[in-house]
């Protein structure tokens, strides 16, 4: 839908259901993926909590929207950064957040795993690589 | 290459401003706004992990929000620039991204 | 410069939409062009007309239509962030079979496309939120 092809970089660092930041970014992540730009996805702070699984919202009485994260691969949204430091922060690891895969096209439709855990330099260095950063 | 951060949370309300200094690369620089300027003071229990961490940034303070909330500019720490809504404009027109830190 | 700017937080319970009111008139000022303001979250609120804050107050809303009057600014709102909060311009009310509707003057309802399309022909994207 463009010929410009543009970094973005959606950070994520708040926690899902007491407020709507965590939904609403989904949101424009889903949209955003319609105009094919270079798109990465970063969960820092209690923005990792976005990510773990087992989200039951039935007796909240709010809406779930953790399997979306999921289906990101389908919209071509691979890349998802995970800081180390925010895990270890919060009693958390790898394996407490949902597995979330895409299927390389240029790999056989290979499934890989769209979560990339960084440290807190490297979250730093993905930063200061965008051309446009969105907090949410 | 550079970028500009902008934190506007007290660091006694909540982790923002340190999370900000801890994802900084030499050259950048952080603007602090709104309740963000009360991290740019001195003689607090945070001035010491602000001037440590944002040792290889420029730091700044934006000066309305410091007026609004009666901090003078005698209260800045040592290295805090002061400026206004031009010298904002400014920072994100010379750094090459602007990453707001909400 | 091109300038896109993010209100994503409501007036009055937050100073976002005032700094990024006191932002743009500064770039406007300096020569800057300001492509868009996009309004998201609780931002979507700063575009009803059917706010009536104290007469001592400052007035967000009109604040911002006498901006985009003056300098023909694109102020969105979106649409999505709108309707789960009860923003409605008339062709949406009319199409949702809502009896009223309250974007105030200088404001338009839009799709989230608008934020990303302003991401990429801006040289700057400034998000002003909580």
């Amino acid at each position: 839908m463009s010929e410009i092809i543009k970094k973005f970089l959606y950070v994520n660092r708040k926690a899902p259901y007491g407020t709507i930041y965590a939904q609403e970014s989904l949101e424009v992540v889903l949209i955003g993926a319609a105009f094919d730009q270079d798109v990465s996805v970063a969960f820092l702070d209690d923005g990792v909590f976005q990510l773990t699984k087992g989200q039951d919202t039935t007796a909240a009485g709010l809406k779930n929207f953790s399997p979306t994260f999921r289906a990101l691969g389908d919209y071509e949204v691979t890349k998802l950064y995970v800081e180390q430091e925010s895990l270890d922060e919060r009693g958390l690891t790898l394996d407490d957040l949902q597995d979330i895969q895409y299927e390389d096209e240029d790999d056989d439709y290979a499934e890989k795993p769209s979560i990339i855990v960084v440290s807190r330099a490297e979250m730093a260095d993905v930063m200061a690589d965008q051309d446009v950063i969105l907090s949410f | 290459m550079a970028t500009l951060h902008t934190v506007n949370k007290s660091p006694f309300q909540n982790q923002t401003l340190i999370s900000c200094l801890g994802h900084t690369k030499a050259g950048d620089a952080v603007l602090m706004f709104e309740d963000g300027v009360y991290g740019a003071t001195k003689g607090t229990a945070l001035s010491d992990a602000v001037a440590g961490l944002g040792a290889d940034v420029k730091l700044y303070a934006l000066g309305p929000d410091l007026a609004a909330r009666g901090i003078d500019a005698g209260r800045l720490a040592d290295g805090i620039t002061l400026i206004d809504y031009d010298g904002f404009v400014d920072l994100v027109a010379e750094n090459d991204r602007t990453q707001n830190w909400l | 410069m091109k300038f896109g700017i993010v209100v994503s937080e409501g007036p009055y319970t937050h100073q976002a939409s005032d700094s990024a009111y006191n932002f743009v008139k500064a770039a406007l000022a300096k020569g800057h062009e300001i492509a868009r303001v996009f309004f998201y979250h609780d931002g979507v609120n700063v575009g009803t007309r059917l706010s009536i804050p104290p007469q001592d107050d400052r007035q967000i809303q009109k604040q911002w239509t006498a901006l985009a009057a003056e300098h023909k600014l694109d102020l969105v709102i979106c649409i999505a962030a709108a309707q789960r909060r009860g923003l409605l311009d008339e062709n949406e009310a009319t199409r949702q079979g809502k009896d009223a509707n309250n974007i105030a003057e200088g404001f338009r309802i839009s799709g989230l496309g608008q934020l990303i399309e302003m991401g990429i022909q801006c040289d700057r994207t400034i998000t002003f939120g909580d």
